[in-house]
Order: C-alpha cells, then structure tokens, then sequence
C-alpha cells in the first residue's frame, strides 16, 4: 500500500518528570505500550511473510537461482519453472491500467473537488465509495461478457486498422489479453483514485486558492496551476493505492488474460500475471519443487510490489519539495 | 425474540444429544470433480447411520494426496492415481501404504465452436493431438476433414483452448493425448497442468466453455458431466478399435469394463484410449485413498462400512449425478480389496 504518513507532533517533555509508575497509573503509558505493540504488529507480520515466503521457496531458489526471472518455460511436468512471463504480464497489466486509469481517475477527482457543486459531488462520491466495494469477481464477470466481445468485435479490429503499424496493436484477435486485462484492472482502480484524490484535493487550503483568485488567475488556473500541485504529494499516493491494487488482482485478471505465460509486443497477445497463475495452480501444484515455485512467485510479487512502493516514497519526497506536506491520504 | 430463544435451546439439545452418543466423524478431502457424488453419499449414509458424520472438502487432488499424507485427514480424494515418488513418500512417513479405491467414473469431451458449423463433429486422435500440438491449424485440415465427410469446415484458424487452474480434466486430456501421440508424451506429458504448446486458458469447465462459446473457431475440452448439464454440444472421438463413439454413461462404463481385465491389484489404472468397441477413449475413474492401517479401529470399520455401501448400494446414485457406474468386475475386485484395510 503505497501509505504516505505526516509525523503526529509527540507529546513532548511535559510527561518528561514524572516517574515511570506515575505515568503509568495515569495510563498514558500503558496506552502508549499498547499501541507502539500493535504498530509494531504491521512490521513483524511483513517480516514473517517475507520470511516464510523465503523459507517456503528454497528448492526453486537453489535449484534455479536467478534464472528463475531470466528464463520463461513453466512446465510442471518436467520441472522447469521459470517467472518472466509472469512478471512481464504483471507490470505490462498494471500499467496499461495505470496509463488508462491516470488521466481519467485524476480528471474526474479535479472535476468533483473543484468545479462540481457540492451536492452533486457528494452524491457522485457515494457512487464511486460503491464502486471501490464491489467485489473482483463481479468485474471479472464484466469483463468476460462485455469487454472481451467488444475487444474481439470492435476495438481490436478498429485499433488494428488505424494502429496497427505499431506493433503494440499486431496479432489476432482473441478479445482477451494484456490489453483487455488492463482496461478491466483500469476501471477497477479508477474509483480509487478519484476517491483518495478528491479527498486530498478537498482539503487544500482555501487561502490557497483565494490567494491565487485575486492575483487575477481564472478558476482553472487556479485550480490547475495551485491547487493540484499542493495537492501532488496526495495525488501520487493514490496512483500508487491504485498500482499495489493492479498489481495484485488475482480474479478479475485471471478471467480475461488468456491465462498463457508469453512475452509478447503486442497487447493483443494473450499472457499471464503473477496472481492469477498462483491462484490457478496452487491447488493442485503436487510436487515440492512445483509449489516452492509458485511460493517464489509470491515472493517476487511481494519483492515486486516492495521495489514500486519504494519507488513511490522516493518520487513523493522528490516531487514534494514544491510543494507541501499534503500526503496525507 | 422467545421464539428465537426456544430455536437456539432446541438446536443446543439436539447438538448435545449428538454428542452425547459420541457421534463419530470422519473427514476427507480432495478431487472437486467426484465432490456432488461423494456428498450425496455421505449424506445418505448419514441418513443410514445418524452416528456417522463424514465431512469431505473439495480442495482439488493436489490437496487431497497432500494432506493425506501428512496425516491431517483421514483417507483422501483424487482424480490421477498417486505416482511412485508419492506412494513412497506416504510409506516412509506412516510406514504402511495407502490403498486407491475407485468410486465413479468420468468422462471428457471435445467442445468447439466453428462460425457457420452446426453438424456434430467426429475427431480422430491424430487430429486431436495435432490441434492441441498446435500442428494442425486450420478447420478444413486433412486431418479434421478426412473424418467429416459431408461437412464444410471453413479455412478458419483453431483456437485451442485449455484449463488454465490444475485440474484432473487436463490431467485425463493429456493423458489421453499421451497415449496417442508419441510427440505429446515426449514434449508435453501428462499432468493436472502441463506446460500447453497452444491456446488460452479458462478457468474451470465454465472458463473454458465461456472462452469457447465466445471465441469463434475455438476448440476445447469439459467434463462431460458439465456438458451434459449445461447443454454444451461435443464431438464423438475415434477409439482405438476404430469406432467413433459419442460420449455417454454407457460408453464410459464400457471403457472401464476393457480395462477390467488387465485391472493392476492396486487399482492405479488409466483408462483412456481403453479397448473395446463400444468405449469412450477419454474416460477415468476417480479414487478415494484410504491408509492402509488405521490407528483407531471404529474409524476404520466405519470406513469400511461406508466404502461396501458406495460400492454396492451407492452405486445406484451415480447415473441421476450423471456420473457413470462401476463395471461388475471392478466392484468385484474392489469388495476383496477393502480386507486390505488395517
């Protein structure tokens, strides 16, 4: 979860005399005990999954070692396993999503923070609080029966003779692919931007924009030039709320991917993604060496999903000396 | 809300007076495919002995064979006989072995969708193995043709389409397609999920049939229980006396009856490709995996007692469930082998 945290200011050295026992009959302390315990609960439990994991995957790692992200035969029959065609199928998905989910989610959060009346914006946030509540499945299901015919019948077709130079738009026509997993993983992750992104953008400073108004700049400029950029430590949060959610789809992917572990070009090309290959074979992976593998891969996604996380922290303190400390999400 | 009171106070008696006569029960777990059949028993046999409680978990056959063997189930499910390397390990972890013990039998078909072919298709094992090998590619191949005289099939390409979650479908599809392309066998092989040389995964039977029916020119392969329920048309398949048979109860159970003869003691049979011209070529038992020795002795009578009663008496449920019977000679067999059990 790409969580971004402001510092709440401590206590302070008002407590700082008294004695210990003192403190803890009044219960700050035992209050403070308590809660350090529970948050410390977060860290440990990371620590124990990436641990089992480890533990979980050692015959594939001493086996294959780091041609387990090189190579791309998955073959349980004759032990041979290896991650990138789930992987790229992983990144290629979710970034499809994200490139599709982006503009529209971001556009959208601008229109109903900034410009829409509040009773409208109100009641079209309850909308998208219901969206981020439906279950994958149900958007799985979508995608079968609407997206996929109307992939196979229209837009790959249409894309094919107007694109299809590129070779991103080349191949046949399935109707289910990376593409289509991406447009699904988009509309599942839009409702999570536009949410966390109106919130942020809701709680930029009226002077702010006052400011701006009476330096003479037209409401979008001041929407567009202040208020967003006040806004972009928060924005980017729920981008990266969005990718750990893309990223980990398990149901929805797996129903319109083609479910085939191929690296291809074209995102018409059927593939496959870290999640839904575990939730397909875990069941009945038999031998050792086939369900340490798929152990890995849940290892790698953890991996995967840490890397991006900390890309986003990174690209957060990088891009918010501009601005302020709106990440609070 | 007295009501709802009395409710609760009457369960709570009925559940105590279960208890109280030290109610026994068993649990298993495994295969999905046999999971209406084997309910439907234990909830019969429940009926017949209110002390028995038999509780079963469709965890899928990976599952099954696991957990029986790290002991935390009583006997287990699966759809592929246990290989050496397994059996092994179950001896040397229990230090006995543990028994197979066919229940039911069942079937897969060849499902498609070709745009303007209505006719019920026939298919050779060539022309099978060719199209999941991704050699034959278009409908109006030769090898399709040649057994389809009198239909048009278009030039179309074949999409091929394949469970994509493990399952003992793709695991009696391969090993169907093992037998009879020698290619298959060296290249692919047979497995609940094999590393497939074409095609699109599905995710169950519903997966599949979704892809399919929404794929023009597709082809796949269902549980014929599945299709059977759900209406899906299926191509018959050549066997390998040279008839082409359709897929039926009869079929399957004629497949099982070939096998009967060179039946192994241990009952780690397949049956595709049987002999015998009235069977189905795409056929297979599914197993119940009993240990061999038990340490609690009313466990293992009531288990006993359960698996004379699925074979006898249990049997009639099969063909309402659509799933086909044991041949005679199987059950026969099968009757001797439950003195095994320790």
């Amino acid at each position: 979860m790409a969580t971004t945290t402001t510092s709440v200011p401590s206590a302070g050295p008002v407590a700082g005399s008294r004695s210990f026992l003192a403190k803890l009959r009044e219960g700050d302390e035992i209050a403070r005990l308590i809660t350090f315990l529970f948050a410390a609960s977060v860290v440990l439990l990371t620590l124990l999954l990436v641990f089992e994991l480890w533990l979980g995957s050692t015959l594939p790692r001493h086996k294959f070692g780091f041609n387990f992200f090189r190579t791309s035969v998955w073959d349980p029959i004759f032990d041979q396993f290896g991650a990138l065609p789930f992987i790229y199928g992983t990144l290629v998905t979710a970034g499809v999503a994200l490139i599709l989910a982006v503009p529209l989610g971001i556009g959208a959060a601008i229109f109903l923070a900034e410009l829409a009346p509040t009773r409208l914006s109100d009641t079209l946030e309850f909308f998208i609080d219901l969206l981020a509540a439906v279950p994958s499945v149900i958007y799985g299901l979508l995608g079968v029966f609407i997206v996929v015919p109307l992939m196979r019948g229209y837009i790959q077709p249409g894309l094919k003779s107007t694109l299809g130079f590129l070779s991103l738009f080349k191949g046949p026509a399935y109707g289910v692919g990376f593409l289509t997993a991406g447009i699904v993983l988009a509309i599942m992750v839009i409702p999570y931007i536009i949410s966390v992104s109106r919130e942020v953008l809701l709680s930029v400073p009226r002077d702010q924009r006052e400011a701006a108004l009476s330096l003479g700049s037209t409401r979008w400029e001041s929407t567009w030039q202040v208020v967003v950029p006040f806004a972009r430590a928060g924005i980017m949060g729920s981008i990266f709320l969005a990718l750990a959610r893309a990223l980990g789809e398990t149901m929805a992917v797996t129903m319109v991917i083609g479910n085939t572990p191929t690296i291809s070009a074209s995102l018409f090309s059927p593939g496959y993604s870290i999640a839904a290959v575990i939730a397909n074979e875990f069941t009945e992976a038999t031998g050792d060496l086939y369900l340490q593998s798929l152990i890995e891969l849940g290892l790698v996604l953890f991996l995967l999903t840490f890397v991006l996380n900390g890309a986003a922290r990174l690209l957060i303190v990088a891009t918010s000396q501009r601005g302020s400390g709106m990440g609070n999400t | 809300m007295r009501r709802i009171t009395g409710f609760f106070l009457v369960a709570l008696a009925i559940g105590g007076a279960v208890w109280a006569q030290g109610a026994l029960s068993i649990n298993g777990a495994g295969a999905t495919f046999p999971y209406p059949m084997y309910s439907k028993w234990f909830d019969e046999y429940h009926k017949k002995n209110a002390n028995l409680q038999i509780n079963y978990q469709s965890i899928g056959s990976g599952g099954g064979i696991k957990q029986v063997t790290e002991g935390t189930v009583d006997f287990g499910a699966t759809d592929g006989p246990m290989n050496d390397d397994q059996l092994k390990a179950y001896q040397e972890k229990h230090g006995s072995g543990i028994l197979h013990f066919p229940t039911v039998l069942g079937a897969v078909v060849p499902t498609y969708n070709i745009a303007g072919v209505d006719a019920a298709l026939n298919f050779t094992p060539d022309a099978l193995a060719g199209i999941f090998l991704g050699k034959i590619t278009k409908w109006n191949d030769p090898a399709i043709a040649d057994a389809n005289k009198g239909v048009k099939l278009p030039a179309t390409d074949i999409v091929v389409v394949h469970r994509a979650d493990g399952s003992g479908t793709s695991y009696c599809w391969t090993d169907y397609l093992s037998k009879v392309s020698e290619e298959w066998k060296t290249k692919v092989g047979k497995g609940t999920s094999v590393n497939w040389p074409v095609g699109l995964g599905g995710k169950g039977n519903e997966g599949v049939t979704g892809t399919v029916k929404n794929t023009p020119n597709s082809i796949g392969y269902v549980e014929l229980i599945y299709a059977e329920s759900n209406k899906i048309p299926y191509g018959s398949v050549q066997n390998s006396s040279g008839a082409v048979v359709k897929a039926s109860l009869a079929a399957v159970s004629a497949a099982a009856a070939g096998a009967a003869k060179d039946m192994p003691d241990d009952f780690r049979v397949s049956i595709t490709n049987a002999p015998g011209n009235a069977s189905y070529p795409i056929s297979t038992f599914t197993w119940l995996l009993i240990p061999q020795k038990f340490a609690d002795a009313t466990k293992r009578d009531a288990l006993k007692g359960f698996l004379k009663w699925a074979l006898g008496d249990g049997q009639s449920y099969a063909e309402a469930l659509s799933y086909a019977k044991l041949p005679k000679e199987v059950v026969a067999k099968e009757v001797k082998a439950i003195d095994k059990i320790q």
